[in-house]
């Protein structure tokens, strides 16, 4: 470091002794501006990881080392298919800049604890590979590559995809269903049954002491990460909030039995619906550019969410709302811009 | 009560290099060169030869067209050459060069003490005109046509912009300080040229004492001195009018089309020199500065000293300069050379080091949206630069209301990308233009 400035000094003295001759250095031109933020990408993508991390280190600890494992296969091969592809294609590798990490840490807590690392590989394949790279590359996919691996592989492996594990004490470690699945299937009475009693089912959605995938289930750590988040101002509040709030609205209206006999809490804390409001409904590259837009997205995905769990085979559908609506955000764009100035009145 | 316009950035206002140094007046140069075209219109021709004796204020070259602004020998001297010589915005430029004689005469008849208030409108026009008055904020477009709003457009504000919103620019911060009386005269001379009662001076609030010099200069008066939320950019007319206003100037049109005119803190002091006292525009100042600038100032220059001759007496350079800007750094031009003269325009002279603009590498936009929430203009930046990358010309323009944009550069200052939106967009806009010129 010294040195470097030495060597400027020398130069800088060179150039006075001559009387500032503009020939001596050369200056950088370009057009204007001349300063920048310091964001950058890789800042962006790796606080999101940041983000994620409480969830992810509990999922850890209440999952144990399959989830682990699931996390570390899911982030290293999905950097390393990036890395593979950018080099193939003779492309500036941006491999480490956090965001092929982030979708192989959501693809691992997005899909069940259990499931098997080599699955995970493919999964993480088809995320970055399929779902990122065939399109371009970041900036360029129209699907949230996280959620195109998640869904490849509940296509492909449906019962290892739902097969959830989960601990009821620190040894065992004991094959139970999701509370989304037992709602799905057995219905509401067996439901509040299982956890005991209300309280107790809303404390342990708020906890996170549930069976379900190895990063979706705690709510409070979830929401901590997202929160991280709107202060940093990487995402707006739109997006979560509205998402989670028609899901809210429209499983309390549309209840088991009758109108408003719905449980609303339970619904915006089952499944995926946190995780997936706050980190892939957010994803910047899938979603509209517009706060309008977004608007629009974060609607659009809640009621396919509550439309799935209500009237649709699968349990859960907060994968499947936010792909269907990445397919429309296109046109969404086109047709959503922001009022220029001049025309507003 | 006041109202904000959407968007802007927030970057460090990085004013402290220079904003306690008072004006000072470097010795004369033994050189300036005046280039004949330093505003919006037509070039000037010369009308002085090489060999020719001027003397300080003598008009050296003019232009038979509506939109111009002539120019003035800024010392005395003899003209020495007059060739195309670097300029710092149109790369070259005809230039006059005058050799100083030391003797620093005003031509006869300058300067004079007229009382102001007794003389004709046009006769006010007519001197403002001739003394190669503009738009000191960096637009230079020629005042004495700004002061001539047809009578169609209801005129019934004024504004001074004295935001000052570009980063390490002090220049019009200390001229509200140490020039404040003729400033009051300047703003009383063009309310009374555009016939308006309703005036109000512009100043973001990381100025305060500004605000405050401000108010107390203006008590007594129909002035309204209004403390701004310091945000960039603030100080674009546009903006401006419709913080103070809320009047919204319609999509490609002008100020005037909602009853207003904005001029610059420098400009009503030129004006008030030019028709109190009869002097032409023939110096300026200009805030040296930026962190390779070893003793940052504000400098009263004359037209045409070289950027050289300004950052010497500045100290030089402090460390390697990566760029240096004319202007501010969200609006300036990069310079290639030190060699070129300070025109009328020149509101900064500014070497950066590589820490400060260290810009990094572009890539794909990843559609975060921040370049949407900055823009003022209420435009997609975004898509602007990625259509102005793929050649799509047309629908920039026709879609994304490319000539809406003012370049202001606020998202390219907040894009994490990297990208240079305001190169594409000025790429896509010279495009359609010169498609439209083939036409």
């Amino acid at each position: 470091m010294s040195s470097v400035t030495k060597v400027d000094e020398n130069k800088i003295q060179d150039i006075k002794a001559k009387g500032i001759e503009g020939q001596e250095i050369k200056f950088t031109v370009s057009t204007s501006p001349h300063i920048r933020c310091d964001e950058s990408i890789s800042k962006i993508m790796w606080n999101v990881n940041l983000a994620l991390a409480p969830a992810a280190i509990f999922a850890v600890f209440y999952f144990g080392i399959p989830a682990l494992i699931n996390i570390i296969v899911g982030g290293v091969s999905a950097v390393a298919f990036e890395y593979l592809v950018q080099k193939y294609r003779k492309k500036r590798i941006t491999a480490f800049d956090g965001s092929a990490f982030l979708t192989g840490l959501l693809l691992a807590m997005s899909v069940s604890p259990s499931l098997p690392p080599y699955m995970m590989v493919i999964g993480s394949f088809i995320a970055i590979v399929i779902a990122k790279h065939s399109m371009g590359g970041l900036g360029f996919n129209i699907f949230n590559p996280a959620h195109i691996g998640r869904a490849a592989l509940m296509v492909s492996w449906p019962v290892a995809m739902t097969t959830w594990t989960s601990f009821k004490t620190s040894v065992d470690v004991v094959s139970s269903a999701t509370p989304l699945n037992i709602l799905k299937q057995q219905g509401y009475g067996k439901l509040i049954e299982t956890f005991g009693s209300n309280t107790e089912m809303y404390k342990a959605m708020f906890l996170g002491t549930r069976s379900g995938s190895a990063g979706e289930t705690s709510t409070i750590l979830l929401l901590i990460g997202g929160a991280y988040l709107l202060y940093k101002g990487y995402i707006k509040w739109h997006v979560p909030v509205l998402m989670i709030g028609t899901v809210g609205i429209l499983t309390w209206i549309f209840g088991p039995a009758g109108l408003f006999t719905g449980d609303p809490i339970f619904h915006m804390m089952a499944g995926g619906l946190i995780l997936g409001a706050f980190f892939m409904a957010t994803d910047m590259v899938t979603i509209p550019i517009t706060v309008k837009g977004q608007v629009i997205f974060a609607v659009g995905a809640g009621a396919i969410t509550a439309l799935i769990r209500l009237l649709g085979g699968y349990p859960e559908g907060v994968c499947y709302s936010i792909l269907l609506m990445n397919a429309v955000v296109p046109l969404i764009d086109r047709l959503v811009k922001p009022k220029k100035f001049g025309a507003r009145g | 009560m006041l109202k904000r316009f959407l968007g802007g950035i927030h970057p460090k206002d990085s004013k402290e290099y220079s904003s306690d140094k008072a004006i000072e007046m470097p010795p004369l140069p033994n050189n300036v060169v005046i280039p004949v075209s330093q505003h919006i219109g037509a070039h000037c021709t010369p009308i002085v030869k090489v060999g020719d004796k001027v003397k300080k204020g003598q008009v050296i070259a003019k232009s038979d067209a509506f939109m111009h602004s002539p120019v003035h020998a800024s010392i005395s001297g003899e003209v020495t050459s007059i060739a195309e010589m670097p300029h710092t915005s149109l790369v070259k430029c005809l230039s006059i060069v005058i050799k100083n004689d030391g003797l620093d005469e005003w031509i006869e008849g300058i300067p004079v003490n007229r009382d102001w208030d007794k003389l004709e409108m046009d006769e006010i026009r007519n001197i403002i005109k001739e003394s190669g008055i503009v738009g000191l904020g960096g637009a230079t477009f020629p005042t004495h046509i700004k002061l001539s709003p047809s009578k169609d457009k209801n005129i019934d504000v004024f504004i001074v912009n004295a935001a000052e919103c570009e980063p390490f620019l002090t220049a019009d911060y200390r001229m509200m300080l140490e020039y404040a009386e003729r400033m009051v005269t300047g703003v009383k001379i063009v309310m009374k040229l555009l016939g308006v009662s309703k005036c109000y001076v512009g100043i973001e609030d990381n100025k305060p004492k500004a605000v405050k010099a401000m108010e107390e200069a203006f008590k007594g008066t129909s002035v309204e001195v209004v403390s701004l939320p310091t945000k960039y950019p603030q100080g674009a007319e546009k903006m401006l009018i419709k913080v103070l206003t809320d009047r919204e100037v319609p999509s490609g049109g002008l100020p005037m089309d909602v009853g207003v005119v904005v001029q610059n803190v420098g400009t009503t002091i030129a004006i008030c020199d030019a028709v109190v006292r009869g002097i032409p525009l023939i110096e300026r100042v200009t805030t040296v500065s930026g962190d390779a600038i070893k003793e940052p100032k504000n400098l009263l220059l004359r037209i045409g000293t070289s950027f050289k001759e300004a950052i010497d007496y500045c100290g030089g350079f402090s460390k390697t300069p990566e760029k240096v800007i004319m202007g501010g750094p969200m609006m300036g031009f990069a310079l290639f050379t030190l060699d070129v003269p300070v025109i009328k325009g020149v509101s900064g002279i500014l070497a950066l080091s590589s820490d400060v603009v260290n810009s990094g590498e572009e890539s794909p936009c990843i559609r975060c949206g921040r370049c949407v929430e900055a823009c003022p203009m209420g435009l997609v930046p975004s898509m602007l630069s990625i259509l102005g990358e793929r050649h799509k010309f047309k629908e920039a323009k026709e879609e994304y209301d490319l000539f809406n944009c003012i370049e202001c550069g606020s998202c390219v200052y907040t894009c994490p990308a990297k990208r240079n939106i305001v190169q594409y967009i000025k790429y896509s806009k010279a495009q359609n233009l010169a498609q439209a010129s083939k036409k």
